[in-house]
Order: C-alpha cells, then structure tokens, then sequence
C-alpha cells in the first residue's frame, strides 16, 4: 500500500468534551479484542487518533474511501474472506450510503458503523445540520441499528455492545458519536 | 456533448467473454460479478459456490473484490462486472490503487449501453476510457480489448498476473437469455463462506 502523509487534525478545543479524550484508544482497544481486521473510513476530524491508531497496527488493514458506501462492499468482501471490519465516517456520509446498505440488510453482513456526528451539538456550519437531524432515523429506517454515544466514558461499552450484537447476529448497527463527546469544529 | 464515438461492431460476444474469464476454474479463484448482465453471464457458465452473485449494490462489484482480496491474498480475486456498474462506483479504482492488492483483477465487459434498462448509451460510448482511468489512477496494468487475440492475452493476466489489474473488455450490445442464479443474499453470502473458510 502506498503510504500517505499524515493528517493534520482540524482545531477541536472551541468546545471541550467534557472528560476522557483517551475515547478513542478505548474503541481501539475493542477492534483490538473483537479481531477487527479491515479498518474502511472518510476521515472525520473525530475519528483522527483512531485512525492513526488502526494504522499503526500491523494486523489491520486500513483502507481510505473516496465516498463512504464503498465501505459497505469493501467490508462485505472483507466478511466473505473472513475478515472482520469497522467503518468510519462522519454523519454527511450517512447519505451516501443508502442504497448500498441493502447489501447488507439482505446478505445479513455484519457491518459495525462508527459515526461522529456533525450538524447537532454546538454547530457551527448549516450546512452539516439537515444531515445530522437525519442520520438516526434514516439508519433507522435502512434496517441499521442505531446507538447513542454521548458521554467519553461510555465509548467503550457502547462500540464492545454494538460490536457483539453486529459479529453475533449477523446485523448492521452504527455507533453514533455526539459532538458533546468529540468537541464541535472551531473556525476560529 | 460528445458524439458517439464507436467505430465499428465490436466483434467479441459477452458470454464467451465470461466463459474466456472463467475457463478451467478451481478452488483458488474467487469471482464477483456486477448487478445485471454479468451477473446472468457468469450463472451462465455454470454455478460454483466461490461466485458472489449481486442482485443490486450497483457500484460495489470492485469493492466488495477488494475487501476479498485483502482478505485472501493466497487466492485469486476476480471482478467481472458492467461498464454501467464500473461507472457508478468509478472511485473504487482509486481506492483500489491505494492498496495494490497483488491478486486483484477487474474485467469491465463494456458494450457501452445499460443493456438491463433499454441498451442506454453509457459514458464509454461517448469516448470515457475506463482502462486510461485505471492507469491514471496507478493500477499495475490496464487494458482496453477489441479483438480475440486480445481476449486471449490478457487472460492469463487477469488471472494470474501481479494486480491491481484492469481490462475494459469491447463486447457486442447484445442482450443474450437471462440465466438466473441464486436470489438470496443469506444463502449466497453463506454458501461462498462455507466453500472458502469451511463454516459460515
């Protein structure tokens, strides 16, 4: 794989999260427990450390998309070869993936969606609301899971449920990571 | 807008297209075709459990390819899918070549038309080169393929060669009997996974 020069975070200190911005260690340390093998994302601001930490593990593959449903067939793939994954997006590519979410619904793919929410708490761009306002009932609707992260302490519990119930019974379910927990985007 | 810009007929026929792709098979080639024709052409050359048939997810042939072959390197991984459906998910080709998958090949068998809806001009009869695309993007080789001796070289490298590689196969608009395979997706997704790994 080729390799790409590091991201550098957008300013996230206009809102604080509250405690606990190890959060996303945590959930690395549940794809690291639950054998997460394929690691597909869009990159979101939120989902920076995790990221770096997927690709510093040499177990994973890390996979960068150019919209978010190639996720939900890079990681059906991923299942057939027997690979486990996780796909990382922020709550604008939820749209881009409907259609594709059928193929997980029909083929009963587990498909583990992490979500960093934009357009709810705190934020500053109108254009990101329409999208966050949507993204829970739409999933909801698309036959997706849906569960609520809102504190940090809690992200480790939340992903380790979620992950259980989509490498357990077969199902799509998306983590929904509130700006309360990632800090909203500062323009400034 | 462009013109169209076929030349002439092409002279290849889709089916023995896919049965060229497909020929003297075993257990180390894992194949997924696109939505609609390709789907049909390859329940056509006989059914095998290591096919992934797709009835819908226009645009993620090459991707779920992908995630296989990340998955299974010491396997062979082949996409054959639509130009239509290659369009919709053109993308892929970049993340594809991100990761260089060495056993990763995607054969577009191109009659330009989405021949499912009507035999609709697609992109490619208006010139869009989709193997010049694969190139730009850095795949290992790709080609474009109008004749039999064409066909018969890039065989052997669609099927073995180093990857990510690509072939726009040239292929006539026709619109041979439907050969339907296996509808659902649970059976489909189970029956490869017990074919491959040995459990589902």
């Amino acid at each position: 794989m080729l390799t790409p020069p590091v991201p550098t975070p957008f300013n996230l200190h206009h809102m604080p999260p509250k405690s606990g911005s190890a959060w996303p260690d945590r959930i690395y340390d549940v794809f690291v427990r639950e054998r997460i093998r394929q690691v597909a994302y869009v990159p979101d601001a939120g989902h920076s450390r995790l990221i770096e930490r997927c690709q510093a593990d040499h177990r994973m593959k890390v996979v960068v998309l150019t919209t978010e449903e190639e996720g939900i067939g890079v990681l059906a793939g991923a299942w057939l070869g027997g690979d486990r994954g996780a796909l990382l997006m922020q709550s604008s590519g939820v749209g881009n993936c409907i259609n594709m979410l059928s193929l997980a619904t029909v083929c009963r793919f587990p498909l583990l969606m992490l979500v960093t929410m934009r357009g709810e708490w705190g934020e500053f761009n109108p254009w990101q609301i329409p999208m966050g306002h949507g993204t829970p009932p739409i999933l909801e609707q698309a036959g997706v899971l849906v569960y609520r992260l809102s504190a940090p302490e809690a992200a480790e519990e939340t992903v380790e449920a979620a992950a259980r119930i989509v490498f357990n019974g077969d199902r799509a379910a998306a983590v929904l990571i509130s700006q309360r927990v990632i800090g909203a985007k500062s323009f400034k | 807008m462009r013109k169209s810009t076929r030349a002439a007929t092409p002279s290849l026929e889709r089916r023995a297209v896919m049965r060229a792709l497909v020929s003297d098979r075993d257990d180390d080639l894992l194949v997924v075709p696109g939505l609609g024709s390709t789907n049909y052409d390859l329940a056509a050359t006989g059914d095998h459990p290591l096919n992934f048939y797709l009835w819908g997810a226009m645009g993620a042939a090459a991707m779920i390819g992908l995630g296989l072959a990340l998955a299974q390197p010491r396997k062979r991984v082949l996409v054959v899918t639509g130009d239509g459906e290659m369009l919709m998910g053109m993308g892929g080709l970049a993340t594809v070549a991100v990761q260089q998958p060495r056993n990763l090949a995607i054969a577009v068998i191109d009659n330009e038309r989405y021949a499912e809806t009507g035999l609709q001009r697609t992109h490619t009869a208006y010139g869009v080169d989709l193997a010049g695309i694969a190139t730009a993007a850095g795949f290992e080789s790709a080609h474009t393929i109008r004749s039999e001796r064409e066909l018969a070289a890039a065989v052997p490298l669609l099927r073995g060669a180093p990857g990510p590689v690509f072939a726009a196969i040239k292929v006539r608009p026709d619109r041979p009997p439907f050969v339907l395979p296996e509808k659902d997706g649970v059976e489909i997704k189970n029956r490869f996974r017990r074919a491959l790994l040995g459990a589902i």
